[in-house]
């Protein structure tokens, strides 16, 4: 298989045969607790995806060229990655703070969310584990990104409905979030036949 | 001794970290599709959260205010790697299929809720207390949740026939998609049941 082709196997594995949200259950805090508002359903699929694409590129480098030549990658991967994952958010919100205060207006306020948000030591985590090189790393993470930013939209929209229907009382508020959840995760599971 | 007792009731149904406070309920969903799964989860979770409120609450006094976040999380961290190398090293099979999920241990929030709720500001003894409660009560929910979920998914409980063999599993039950459905029917209950006891006082 060509190279090209691997990397668009990547992206639609990752975006949606193993959804991050629906099928490996990463960043479920900030996707249940931010849906009921699609504004910032949307500025948090804008922020993650920014970090997170960052993030696997600096982490790649990290691990390819410090970790694994010193021989420490099986015992200060998890410190090293959180740290800089952690600094990293800080940095590019001073960045975009002083760069474009525009753009820091409609997303600022979610980036002290996203260090903690697992899915993005996640998608680090699932890089180095299969092996990947550093453009396969980039496409990865742009693939769950964006099926995060996918799984936030379809969850907002159908809360945004559910507001003005009639409900069980058992069912209000959060509970009726996850069964939504389970049953688009259903319906993403239909795409497990797209790679073999 | 009686006030440790109550810390720890505390941890198992008061203020049980995965039923009552909702949090950290990642990993929650991904490892309940087995018993075995949850049982590993549940001893590297425990691991991780007992010794790291023991280191954080000994040197509560010399970590700086301003920087507590991150030496809460460098220590929850190094107890994070050596739970994922002691499950690696005796139970590979397992932790093959769960592996992501013990390394992301270190983002749980309960564990960072609980060093700067608790271990933060109370001394060693008590600090270890919480930690054997709070685990027992994320032990328990897990694995009661894993139960149900194999039982039906597959008629086995840790891998013992359970159901006659007769039984069509409802293999739905440990695909991801139940994971989301369990919970939703769990939040539910608990919100119902908070709501009933707050209307009758």
């Amino acid at each position: 298989m060509s190279y090209l082709a691997n990397l668009a196997k990547i992206f639609v594995a990752s975006a949606f045969v193993n959804n991050i949200v629906l099928l490996q259950f990463l960043g479920l805090c900030s996707y249940i607790g931010l849906t009921d508002n699609m504004d910032a359903s949307i500025g948090m699929g804008y922020a993650v995806t920014f970090v997170t694409v960052v993030a696997a590129a600096v982490t790649w480098i990290i691990d390819h060229w410090i970790l694994i030549p010193y021989h420490l990658q099986p015992f200060l991967q998890i410190v090293s990655f959180i740290l800089v994952i952690g600094s990293l958010v800080g940095l590019v919100e001073i960045y975009i703070k002083k760069m474009s205060p525009n753009l820091y207006k409609s997303m600022g306020i979610y980036l002290p969310l996203i260090a903690t948000n697992c899915l993005i030591l996640g998608v680090t985590f699932i890089n180095s584990m299969h092996n990947f090189d550093f453009v396969e790393s980039i496409v990865e993470a742009t693939g769950s990104a964006l099926g995060y930013f996918m799984a936030m939209l379809i969850l907002a929209g159908i809360r945004e409905r559910l507001r003005n229907s009639e409900l069980p009382d058992f069912f209000k508020g959060k509970a009726i979030a996850f069964m939504v959840s389970g049953i688009v995760a259903l319906a993403f599971m239909g795409f497990q036949g797209m790679i073999k | 001794m009686k006030k440790y007792l109550k810390i720890i009731w505390n941890g198992i149904s008061p203020s049980n970290p995965v039923l009552i406070l909702a949090i950290g309920l990642c990993s929650v969903i991904a490892v309940t599709n087995s018993v075995k799964n949850a049982l590993l989860m549940s001893f590297a979770f425990s691991f991780v959260l007992i010794a790291s409120e023991i280191i954080i609450s000994a040197l509560r006094k010399a970590i700086p205010n301003e920087i507590r976040v991150p030496i809460f999380v460098v220590v929850i961290a190094t107890f994070t790697t050596i739970a994922a190398l002691l499950a690696r090293a005796y139970f590979s099979s397992i932790y093959e299929a769960i592996k992501l999920y013990i390394l992301l241990v270190v983002v749980n929030c309960i564990i960072i809720g609980r060093a700067e709720a608790f271990a933060y500001k109370n001394p060693v003894i008590d600090s270890l207390f919480d930690g054997i409660g709070m685990s027992i009560g994320y032990s328990w929910v897990i694995l009661a949740i894993a139960a149900v979920r194999e039982l039906f998914g597959n008629g086995t409980i840790a891998g013992l026939q359970v159901f006659p063999s007769a039984y069509k599993p409802a293999l739905v039950m440990i695909l991801p998609p139940a994971g989301f459905l369990v919970i939703g029917v769990l939040v539910g209950w608990l919100e119902t049941t908070l709501k009933k006891k707050e209307a009758k006082k």
